[in-house]
């Protein structure tokens, strides 16, 4: 009952942040000097053509009038209509949606794989300079943003040894059987491993970048609290009981060490979803944050709303999940 | 993605000595940067486009870094670069600290509706994804020095108000401070007098920190292309020109790159050793 009651809260809440984002990005994106539509049009229109165009996309109201058509549509799942692509919003954004699902989850994957071995690594030979080096690597990978590691590794594995594809999200010669956007999942679903291969190697670089600054605080903060559960005593029970160190610390620390890392993940997934943006541009990688760098080059005002309350429905969505898988997980708060 | 270094603890020493030292050199370099550098930044030259570093064969003397592809000094460009990125990190870092300190030590400290008011729109901000609304902001502002400084203080601000605010909230529920009420000092007065120095050393922590991400927004803004013009010598812009010629010219991305990768570590590594200083347990 408890746990329903602050679930009905903060969905209440989550809904009025996202209305708070869609009211500042409607009205900042207003200011933007620049008139789109004199831009879409090729220079020998005439006014009328120009003010024809813009009542079309009602950018002749004032902008809280624009706001409530705006928001009246997006209540009907209208998002409005891209001014440079002149298709609609949504289709637009949901076509992009899984490329950049794919590299965040991607790159998730990666950032525990790393983090989790460093800090399992690290719990195993404490105290020798095995852990010593994993905490300067992991103070290296924390101290330095993901835009300056995609940089790195395009010098290392695109340049100077040339093993990765830094550009684009799959060889644009080859042919593509796919229904869906999620080319990923799909060439496993299908069964088309060369296709598959095509596309891991595209997305490797950007999701490493991703995923070297997240890495790192798993693996930190996971180790801080294994050795600390090494201390426990029921932990010291099993060592007696005469299982070996990798059991003690797999099966027995690792449960009771694992929760504020979770938490803590969940959060930083956010901010790994947010690095996308610059991380797709880099890479030249087709998902949502590349095109929302255009759409803002562009002055394209629907679009750029569109992507922006996308991001903040992600963003809050996993925030929303954490704290559920949370409540869920902690016994505590479970009979609470 | 820089926030989970609260969790994290480790020894004091060298790193504190490497970072500052080459901070002090960076700031050096700007200081003097006319007199250290061998060339005009801005001084084209198309015969001399793409000149090799001096240890390379084929190398123009002089040109010790080598040119870019207008035969600009890349040295001198990192050197006067360094300018720009310590002009945005010490002014928009500040700036971001004085902003979302006050509002987090309100939020915090007073509690009730100012609370209710700055988490609220802490929560809002949280919901941006931050580089995009940046790139956003710039193309509101136009280009320019003065708008990646708005734009890094507009959106940073939540980093200091967030962690200064629980900072606050642990300091307020302390007996001193109780105790300054009740000899008679009044709200405000208190949570400068009292609260303030308390939570100042966290701020000058994450101060270093913000300046650190100062310079690498500048870098990314100047990557996309939105920051300052062109010519203006700035790593960011440097990075990307050089992108465009990493397979004929490595040197015109890799040393701009280079510098910008320790400056960045340096503020973190920086911050982190002055987070263990402060640490009273670990001291």
């Amino acid at each position: 009952m408890q746990l329903l009651r602050s679930f009905l809260f903060r969905l209440a809440s989550t809904a009025i942040t996202l209305i708070g984002v869609a009211v500042i990005v409607f009205f900042v994106i207003r200011i933007v000097p620049g008139d789109p539509i004199s831009m879409m049009l090729p220079p020998g229109a005439t006014d009328e053509d120009i003010a024809r165009l813009t009542a079309l996309y009602g950018l002749d109201k004032s902008i809280p009038q624009q706001f409530l058509i705006w928001a009246g549509g997006v209540l009907h799942g209208d998002f409005g209509m891209s001014i440079t692509a002149r298709r609609p919003v949504l289709e637009l954004v949901l076509g992009r949606l899984p490329a950049t699902l794919e590299l965040s989850i991607m790159a998730l994957v990666i950032a525990v794989i790393l983090g989790g071995a460093a800090a399992l690594i690290g719990t195993r030979e404490r105290g020798t300079k095995i852990e010593a080096g994993i905490d300067v690597g992991n103070g290296m990978a924390l101290s330095v943003p993901d835009f300056l590691w995609a940089l790195v590794l395009i010098l290392l594995f695109g340049v100077a040894w040339p093993v990765f594809h830094i550009s684009g999200r799959i060889t644009p010669s080859l042919d593509l059987p796919f229904a869906t956007n999620f080319y990923l999942f799909e060439s496993v679903l299908r069964l088309r491993f060369d296709l598959w291969a095509d596309i891991v190697s595209h997305m490797f670089m950007p999701a490493l970048a991703l995923a070297i600054p997240l890495a790192a605080i798993i693996g930190q903060l996971l180790k801080q609290s294994l050795k600390e559960t090494m201390h426990l005593d029921y932990v010291t029970l099993a060592r007696t009981k005469g299982y070996g160190e990798n059991r003690v610390i797999i099966r027995e620390a690792l449960p009771n060490a694992i929760l504020p890392t979770l938490t803590l993940v969940g959060v930083q997934f956010t901010f790994l979803i947010g690095g996308t943006v610059i991380i797709e541009r880099l890479f030249s990688y087709e998902g949502l944050g590349n095109m929302a760098i255009d759409a803002v080059i562009n002055r394209d005002l629907p679009l750029i709303q569109g992507i922006v309350i996308l991001f903040a429905v992600i963003f809050t969505a996993v925030n929303l999940v954490v704290d559920l898988t949370y409540a869920l997980l902690n016994p505590r708060l479970r009979h609470a | 993605m820089l926030d989970g270094r609260s969790q994290v603890r480790r020894k004091v020493g060298l790193r504190l000595w490497l970072s500052g030292g080459w901070l002090l050199l960076l700031v050096l370099a700007a200081l003097f940067a006319p007199l250290l550098s061998p060339h005009n930044p801005l001084e084209q030259d198309l015969f001399l486009g793409r000149m090799p570093p001096f240890w390379e064969q084929g190398a123009e003397p002089g040109f010790y870094l080598g040119t870019d592809s207008l035969g600009r000094d890349v040295l001198a460009r990192i050197l006067y670069g360094a300018r720009i990125a310590l002009i945005v990190a010490l002014v928009a870092g500040g700036l971001t600290g004085l902003i979302g300190s006050t509002l987090g030590l309100l939020a915090g400290y007073l509690r009730g509706w100012v609370d209710v008011v700055i988490s609220r729109l802490i929560d809002i901000w949280m919901a941006f994804p931050p580089i995009l609304f940046s790139i956003l902001l710039i193309a509101v502002l136009g280009p320019g020095l003065l708008s990646i400084i708005i734009a890094i203080v507009v959106i940073d601000w939540t980093r200091f108000a967030r962690v200064i605010r629980a900072e606050a909230m642990a300091q307020g529920a302390m007996d001193y401070s109780a105790s300054a009420r009740v000899a008679g000092r009044r709200r405000l007065s208190t949570m400068v007098i009292e609260i303030l120095p308390n939570v100042l050393p966290t701020i000058v922590v994450l101060l270093t920190l913000e300046m650190g991400i100062a310079v690498i927004v500048e870098a990314i803004l100047s990557f996309v292309n939105l920051s300052i013009s062109t010519d203006d010598p700035t790593w960011g812009g440097m990075i990307s020109e050089g992108r465009a010629s990493i397979h004929q010219a490595w040197w015109v991305m890799v040393f701009p790159l280079v510098t910008l990768f320790l400056t960045v570590l340096s503020f973190s590594q920086l911050g982190e050793g002055l987070k263990d200083r402060f640490d009273p347990v670990l001291r």
